[in-house]
């Protein structure tokens, strides 16, 4: 056998007094991380299978189980970490590119972190959400710029097509395939039941979604996966996938061993086959060609649906996102470099993009310099973690977000970040029957509404301490923050000031 | 009534049911002392083949075969519920014989045991509702 | 410290307002007796006023009023005016100097039409090339401020306490159909001529109590269409907002007040079709411009008057009738003191804009 070079990052500790010998660990693990031992008449484990979701540590009716990080080591040295070394590892012995999931881990700075809300004192006063009426419902869509009167002079309705959400929180793409059915059926339950929307990602919609329609985005991306003519007009408005947050430049890959029965009638695709989206979509090369595809979608819809650019977050947002505003997009989705993937290239994961508080930022501002603001509306997404960003996302300039890895973590996602494997204990990340079973919709659909709804709940909360009980009188109210601990480059790209001033 | 119903479409085969009716049903304080080194003897019970798998406990029968086979009068309905007396159940197991689900069993001291609901426990809730991890074990009205 | 627009104020302040219906002239003197009783509101850190109908013999020419901070500034600002206006008539603006008015600017009053090649050139229509180059004054010639440039109306203000501004200002010499007036209670400024209130865009004058929450929302969306908020209060924004909503949207005064304190969705709701449908679109289509937060306003117009209050009402304000007299104020008593005997007297809910017009005014729809 060859020589493992790893030890496990990770240790399944046994409280072998409290163990009762349940076997409910051992039965939930799908990496068979636990056995019984019928001799010893004891749980074993194996650490190295361990891929630290706690799905065992969360079943254990005795609390008997825990992971802890390995205190084995190698010989400290602050330039060849661990990470570093392990990777070199696994590349050198198997060839291969490195993959991870989720959202990047790295330490890279936090600007949510670096930015203080505003609260009322004296000479403004703050409003009560439990007695006062508190506004979170957003328009999504282009505005008019001018209005128009018909013939008796009454406003003329030039209002292009909306998108009405009840709060500022939308569930962002994530396909069918890189996720489970189960997984899609909450989404789209609690986007129905918060009036908010939830989007197909680019594998296309299952036929039992589709009465879901009015609250779903569905996705055209540049593999064109289940995309035709009903699924266009299936949902409530249609997203052009141009890049991710996760892998900014590069395409997709689902390997055919998840394209089953479901997902390869959904995909239009043969079963078994790999579902692979290019890096580019193939007839977008430049500007003009996104402008194309954007009419040729609102022709395909009768122009009576909103169409979203989603861009990853990369130096050059800000010119992009003008690009786009003035090639008929109404909705930019911007994602950052923190956004979650279902598989993606680690090198690329952790290393290509930009934080999403300075691409909203920056996007936000440039668009009003160009006086195109109202002509789209932004939505930023990538790493959304908490009501607080959301309230720092809307004041920086975004109309809502888009969240994806806040969601699948109300499901149970544990964030182990190795939905690559398609092995997900907690029925999100994997087509596994046995497995997608443990996510039952029921359970699923009402903790993301939960979630959703504590969020809004605290939203009101801190826009009633700034006196606002609106939130568009929120939306790019950049005087509701203070930047702490930033340098004046940093400030004045996030256009705020420094806390004291 | 209320009654347990289960979903195998939900049902994972983990288990838990049967460790948290052994639980409830021991008079222990702590799941550890009550279950450590002890092969379990729930009144619930998984089934399982080919991937499929679900719980099976007393149904509560409106029209119950047990009581009528009961030759001592242990077993009897009360306000819906089926329970035992095990001072009178003389361990003949006619009911277990009866009893087209399987739902009861021998208990350790000869006497026959079933799912009562919880109702004579620590628990008084259904302890195998609240500890399925996936509402594939429900109580309720139907 | 830094001076006003270059930080941003907020103040807690006072205002009134009075008009005629029937055009009936009304003495300066008696907008000055409302204000000076609501004394306490203020701190004398800002008083202004703005009369209406004052300038009959120039009424079709743009009364320009000008703070210099030197003879520098106003050269160059003449040359400016020279440049691109027909100036009729230029003066100081007559003052009457006190010990409690005090670090006074230069203050100069011009009678001015666009020069019509200019105008050509500008493919402008003449209120937008006015305005323009009111903002260009304001922001590009240091020691310049434009701070009322509508026509047959005039702002007077100053820092210090309103009456003594209107003593100062000599305004028992004007008597116009309509007066606005404010007193400011600034809670950190050294005071700025310019900064007192009303603040005024072409004939649109706002008078503002409150402290609005949404002002970087707001000022960030008006910003857009060319104007530009140099000064940093809640008041420049506002008269923006109404002028953007008024002038270049072309919208009713109840619609534009529609947007600024919008109905609340559950209200919208409940609305009869045709009114939901409208006010619906009037809050997705300017999203930018509701005010939130506490203010109450009186804007002035050619024509009318118009109080507003935000939509929670978090500001007082009180509207008074007599024959054809309409008064609005802050308080009662600043009512009271210049018409104790009223038909009617009542509070305007949040959000409900009271409109008064000349019963001669035509809407220009």
């Amino acid at each position: 056998m060859a020589i493992d070079f790893l030890y496990p990052e990770y240790e399944i500790k046994r409280d072998r007094d409290k163990c009762i010998c349940c076997r409910v660990c051992e039965r939930q693990c799908a990496n068979e991380a636990h056995w019984y031992d019928a001799e010893l008449e004891m749980m074993m484990c194996d650490s190295a299978k361990c891929v630290n979701c706690h799905r065992c540590v969360s079943l254990c009716p005795t609390r008997a189980l825990k992971i802890v990080k390995t205190d084995h080591t190698f010989k400290e040295n602050a330039n060849w970490t661990g990470e570093h070394i392990a990777e070199i590892y696994r590349q050198a012995g198997t060839g291969g590119v490195l993959l991870s999931s989720m959202g990047n881990p790295k330490k890279y700075p936090i600007y949510w972190d670096k930015m203080l809300i505003n609260a009322s004192q004296v000479t403004n006063p703050p409003i009560d959400p439990l007695r006062e009426p508190m506004e979170t419902k957003v328009f999504l869509g282009a505005k008019p710029g001018k209005v128009e009167f018909n013939s008796k002079g009454e406003i003329k309705n030039n209002l292009p097509p909306q998108l009405k959400l009840e709060v500022p929180i939308m569930f962002s793409a994530m396909s069918y395939g890189s996720i489970s059915y189960n997984a899609h059926e909450s989404l789209a339950r609690a986007a129905k039941e918060l009036g908010t929307f939830y989007n197909t990602g680019e594998g296309g919609l299952h036929e039992d979604f589709y009465k879901y329609g009015a609250n779903t985005i569905v996705q055209v991306a540049s593999g064109r996966f289940g995309v035709h003519k009903d699924y266009l007009n299936a949902g409530a408005a249609i997203e052009i996938k141009m890049g991710q947050g996760a892998k900014p430049g590069i395409g997709g890959h689902l390997p055919g061993i998840k394209v089953r029965e479901d997902i390869s009638r959904t995909r239009m695709i043969p079963e078994g086959s790999d579902a692979i989206s290019p890096a580019p979509h193939h007839d977008i090369y430049s500007i003009e060609d996104l402008r194309q595809l954007v009419y040729s979608l609102k022709e395909a819809s009768d122009y009576k649906k909103p169409v979203i650019v989603k861009i990853a977050a990369v130096h050059n947002v800000a010119a992009i996102a003008s690009g786009i505003a003035r090639g008929g997009a109404d909705i930019i989705a911007i994602d950052g470099y923190r956004g979650g993937t279902g598989a993606a290239p680690t090198r690329i994961r952790d290393n290509v993009g930009i934080p999403i508080e300075l691409a909203l930022a920056a996007v936000d501002q440039r668009l009003r310099e160009e006086g195109i603001r109202n002509n789209v509306s932004i939505v930023v997404g990538g790493s959304i973690r908490s009501s607080a960003d959301v309230v720092k996302a809307i004041a920086l300039g975004a109309d809502a977000v888009y969240i994806a890895t806040s969601a699948l973590m109300a499901l149970g996602c544990h964030l182990c970040r190795s939905c690559q494997k398609g092995n997900c204990n907690w029925g999100i990340a994997t087509q596994r029957p046995e497995l997608v079973r443990r996510l039952n919709p029921d359970i699923g659909y009402k903790r993301l509404v939960n979630l959703v709804t504590a969020w809004n709940h605290e939203i009101k909360e801190i826009m009633g301490g700034m006196g606002i009980n609106s939130i568009e009188s929120l939306r790019g109210n950049r005087l509701m923050l203070r930047g702490i601990g930033l340098t004046e480059k940093e400030l004045s790209i996030l256009g705020i000031k420094h806390a004291g001033e | 009534m209320k009654r347990i119903y289960v979903n195998e479409k939900w049902c994972l085969g983990c288990h838990l049911c049967e460790y948290y009716c052994a639980f409830a049903n021991s008079g222990k304080d702590s799941m550890v002392k009550a279950l450590k080194n002890v092969t379990i003897n729930p009144r619930i019970r998984i089934e399982e083949r080919g991937g499929i798998s679900f719980a099976v406990s007393c149904r509560h029968c409106e029209e119950p075969l047990c009581t009528k086979s009961c030759i001592t009068g242990a077993l009897s309905v009360n306000d819906g519920v089926i329970q035992i007396d095990k001072d009178k159940c003389v361990g003949c197991y006619t009911c277990i014989l009866t009893c087209p689900y399987g739902a009861i069993v021998p208990s350790e001291t000869g006497a026959i045991q079933k799912c009562e609901l919880c109702m004579n426990n620590s628990s008084g809730t259904p302890a195998c509702v609240a500890g399925c991890p996936n509402k594939a074990i429900v109580f309720e009205e139907k | 410290m830094l001076k006003e627009g270059q930080v941003r104020i907020p103040s807690g302040c006072a205002i009134s307002g009075v008009i005629s219906k029937s055009g009936k002239k009304i003495n300066g003197e008696i907008i000055v007796k409302s204000i000076a009783t609501m004394h306490d509101r203020s701190n004398g850190l800002g008083g202004g006023f703005a009369g209406y109908g004052i300038y009959p013999q120039y009424k079709d020419l743009y009364a320009f009023h000008v703070f210099y901070d030197g003879n520098q500034a106003r050269e160059e600002c003449e040359r400016f005016l020279d440049r691109h206006f027909d100036i009729i008539n230029l003066s100081k603006i007559p003052v009457r100097p006190s010990s409690k008015i005090t670090a006074e600017p230069l203050i100069w009053r011009y009678f001015v039409n666009p020069l019509p090649t200019k105008l050509t050139d500008s493919h402008l229509d003449e209120k937008e090339f006015v305005s323009r180059s009111v903002i260009r004054i304001n922001s590009q010639i240091d020691g310049a401020y434009v701070f009322s440039c509508g026509k047959n109306m005039g702002v007077f203000k100053a820092v210090g306490y309103p009456e003594d501004v209107g003593d100062y200002f000599r305004l028992e010499e004007y008597d116009g159909y309509a007066w606005t007036a404010h007193g400011r209670y600034p809670t950190n400024t050294p005071g700025w001529w310019g900064g007192a209130h009303p603040f005024a865009m072409l004939d649109y004058s706002i008078v503002h109590n409150g402290e609005i929450s949404s002002y970087d929302a707001n000022r960030r969306d008006i910003e857009m269409y060319g104007y530009k908020c140099t000064l940093q209060t809640d008041t420049e924004v506002i008269t923006y907002i109404i002028d953007y909503l008024l002038r270049k949207q072309r919208l009713s005064l109840s619609d534009a007040a529609s947007v600024i304190a919008a109905p609340f969705w559950s209200t919208i709701e409940n609305m009869p079709k045709a009114q939901k449908d409208k006010l619906t679109y009037l809050r997705s289509a300017f999203p930018g411009l509701l005010i939130t937060g506490p203010f109450s306003i009186i804007l002035g117009f050619e024509g009318g008057l118009m109080a507003l209050n935000d939509r929670l009402k978090l500001r007082s304000m009180v509207i008074g009738e007599k024959d054809d007299m309409v008064y609005m104020a802050s308080e009662e008593c600043a009512i009271r003191i210049i018409e104790p005997e009223l038909d009617k007297l009542w509070s305007p809910r949040g959000g409900e804009p009271v409109i008064v017009t000349l019963d001669s005014y035509k809407s220009s729809k």
